[in-house]
């Protein structure tokens, strides 16, 4: 009956041209958290999965959408600006694994670390970063979260290492940061996230042997969209089984197209870890539907079909957005209009991004050292000598 | 014998010199003579002592009291926590003290010898080296690599080599390479009191050779700044520039040219990166000739590095004649002893390419 008057409401509303259509509906039509099943987990050394019946609230929902949908438009955004040689150089995009780094964030706090590879710009938005300092680092400007000095794939902020270029060379730095959260007991842990491609790296099995022999709070994830660059994992990986990979470390297999998945899994291993057990290693299973880089059409070692098919019955806001709608934890025009926020928030970034001028050539040579007095540094001919400060 | 008697008396007219220079004093300085691997050992102590964050990782450096016994005693005294046996993983380790120095510790990361640091370089200089110009100075990296660099006895062609010029050669990085015990206590001191990557180039064979050491460099607060070279014998014929064991034999060299009246000035660089430039340029400007020795091999050396800048700079116009690097054999390290002693920089070396430098 309520439902029937703010219908009525809403269609008179419309007509007048008021966009007011949220307060048409009280808060009182809204479920304020509902329960959801979601696959179970493979488990790999572990005596039980994480839950597999798990609780939403309306607002965790309507965030992870946000932040979702802002990912998402904010690497298509990426895309066009790469397209039109404002962005330059490399630039990994993550559309279509936006349910990884949501998800992960929401199973751990910002108190604790995180480090990832170099398809980096959704975690650096979940760890704290703005879409418009994101989108300025990109374009290679002073407002950029490196101040235009690291670009795509070096992107720090608060508990957040990056974004890093050499392959695999982040699992090591990530279980360092997880040594450092056991020696200082300040019960944090550690999330460190690498490729299907990377899981075969040698120093990925090195950093295993001392996290678990050391028994530090590290939590590694292995995001598998199914292809390092070109190579399927079937061409690359021997076993790709990748959560059994770490052998003596405990393992979960979970679905990274839902974001609630990830959500548990992570607070799983994270409470593994918190309880001083040792690492844990996650494999999500994930799909980016762009192609390796900008440079790579990403269709000449997987089919359009495959993309398609995904995209139709995997899309994490989609799945999403259907659990919100099907248990009446949001309307449509809720969502659209987050949807017409989220893009404004990207235009406005772009526009921020294509406009601030690019860093100082003063900015040259500093930041080589910390707490260190000026110093020389020699130019491109000798009697160029170029100032850098701390 | 003679070494340390050699030491001694180089170290003595040291400590002459310098209370020359600060005035009289009633009582001579406590004379205290340690070896180089006492004085890293102590330094390693002291800043253990002094920061809870830093701490010691490698192989062999707990149980095994290090390998080369620098760091003996020190996990009986801080235990497990601070001294940490690693296994035989360069790579990872190496990655894991950086990023334990990200997240606000301060590792003393020691590679057995250097030629294993190869195994880690992509992490000492990507994710090392070079973070802090990356994050635009968000992210600093307070972490220290030593081991012992350059070649030791009879270990053969995998075990020898000098890395100065490949970690010199890099931004980000600060290189330094002791010669003495206070030179290792002071540097090692700075090096972890640093808040940047400082790869720390230790030599095995001297780590038993026993310096006297200062009332200076006595306290517990005593480092050496990085950047500034020491001129450890004063000389108006000629500007010898070395690093690391080989100051040794500069020193051994100089005795025996003052003999025939060629006094040389030696130059213990101590740093390799930033390299003092300045204190070679007066030199050559003083003594207008310059002869560069080093372990390593000579092209793209630290020796080509110093030729290059003396070039490029005030001291060029004084130089009497070309310089000359004296280096290393340009071939992997032999294993027989007549064919290792040839493939490095003897004292008889340094007298003849200082004799054909000066046209004598």
């Amino acid at each position: 009956m309520l439902t029937n008057i703010s219908n009525v409401l809403r269609a008179c509303a419309q007509r007048n041209g008021s966009v007011a259509l949220v307060s048409a509906r009280t808060y009182a039509d809204f479920t304020t958290e509902a329960s959801f099943e979601i696959k179970k987990c493979d488990i790999h050394k572990f005596e039980e999965a994480p839950a597999t019946e798990v609780v939403m609230t309306r607002d965790e929902g309507l965030k992870y959408y946000r932040v979702m949908q802002t990912i998402r438009r904010m690497e298509l955004k990426a895309d066009q600006l790469y397209k039109q040689k404002i962005i330059r150089g490399f630039c990994h995009l993550y559309d279509g694994q936006e349910a990884c780094a949501v998800g992960i964030e929401a199973g751990i706090n910002l108190s604790d670390h995180l480090i990832t590879a170099y398809r980096a710009h959704g975690y650096t938005y979940t760890r704290g970063g703005t879409v418009k300092q994101i989108m300025s680092e990109l374009t290679g400007r002073k407002g950029g979260i490196a101040k235009g000095k690291g670009g795509s794939m070096h992107m720090y902020t608060k508990n957040f290492y990056g974004g890093n270029g050499i392959v695999g060379a982040q699992v090591p730095l990530g279980a360092g940061v997880a040594l450092a959260c056991q020696y200082l007991e300040n019960n944090q842990v550690s999330v460190s996230l690498y490729g299907d491609g990377a899981a075969n790296q040698g120093q990925i099995f090195e950093t295993y042997n001392m996290a678990a022999l050391w028994k530090l709070p590290a939590i590694f994830i292995c995001e598998n969209n199914r292809y390092g660059m070109g190579t399927s994992v079937e061409r690359s990986a021997a076993s790709t089984d990748y959560y059994k990979r770490g052998d003596y470390i405990p393992g979960l297999r979970v679905d990274g197209m839902d974001v609630l998945c990830v959500r548990e899994a992570t607070k799983f291993a994270a409470d593994h870890c918190r309880a001083g057990k040792g690492p844990v290693l996650m494999e999500l299973q994930t799909y980016r539907y762009h192609g390796h880089s900008m440079s790579d059409p990403g269709v000449s070692y997987r089919t359009r079909e495959e993309i398609q098919e995904v995209r139709g019955k995997s899309d994490p806001i989609s799945l999403l957005k259907d659990r919100m709608l099907s248990n009446n934890m949001a309307s449509i025009e809720e969502l659209k209009e987050i949807d017409v926020s989220v893009r404004k928030e990207i235009e406005d970034a772009a526009q921020f991004a294509t406009t601030d001028p690019e860093p100082p050539l003063e900015e040259l040579c500093n930041h080589i050292f910390n707490d260190n007095s000026p110093m020389e540094v020699r130019g491109v001919n000798p009697w160029t000598k170029l100032k850098s400060v701390s | 014998m003679a070494a340390s008697v050699r030491c001694f008396l180089r170290s003595g007219k040291n400590a002459v010199s310098a209370l020359g220079q600060r005035g009289f004093h009633k009582s001579a300085p406590a004379a205290v003579q340690m070896m180089v691997r006492d004085a890293l050992n102590q330094a390693m102590d002291e800043e253990l002592e002094r920061d809870e964050r830093v701490f010691l990782l490698g192989e062999e450096v707990a149980q095994y009291d290090g390998a080369y016994k620098v760091s003996r005693g020190l996990w009986k005294k801080y235990g497990d926590k601070r001294i940490i046996d690693t296994p035989i993983t360069e790579m990872g380790f190496a990655g894991i003290a950086i990023g334990a120095a990200f997240a606000g510790l301060r590792p003393i990361c020691e590679f057995m010898t250097f030629n294993f640091s190869m195994q880690a370089i992509d992490q000492v200089i990507n994710s090392a080296a070079k973070t802090y110009y990356m994050s635009a100075g968000q992210q600093s990296v307070p972490i220290v690599f030593r081991g012992p660099n350059g070649a030791s006895a009879g270990v053969a062609a995998q075990h020898s080599q000098c890395f100065a010029a490949w970690y010199g050669h890099c931004p980000g990085l600060k290189v330094v390479s002791p010669w003495s015990a206070e030179d290792a206590k002071g540097l090692l001191k700075s090096a972890i009191r640093d808040n940047n990557p400082v790869v720390f180039l230790e030599n095995e064979l001297m780590y038993g050779v026993s310096f006297e050491m200062s009332e200076e460099s006595q306290s517990k607060d005593f480092t050496i700044p990085f950047g500034k070279a020491k001129v450890e014998r004063q000389g108006t014929s000629i500007t010898l520039v070395t690093h690391s064991r080989y100051v040794s034999h500069c020193l051994d060299a100089a005795a025996v040219l003052a003999k025939e009246g060629i006094e040389c000035e030696v130059i213990n660089l101590r740093s390799i990166r930033p390299l003092d430039v300045e204190c070679i340029e007066t030199s050559v400007m003083k003594t207008n000739h310059l002869v560069t020795v080093e372990g390593g091999w000579p092209q793209f050396g630290v020796g080509a590095e110093i030729c290059a800048r003396v070039m490029e700079g005030p001291a060029f116009n004084f130089l009497d004649s070309p310089a000359t690097r004296v280096t290393g054999v340009d071939i992997p390290m032999p294993y027989a002893k007549i064919l290792e002693d040839n493939s490095l920089p003897q004292i008889k070396d340094i007298i003849f390419s200082v004799k054909k430098t000066l046209n004598v």
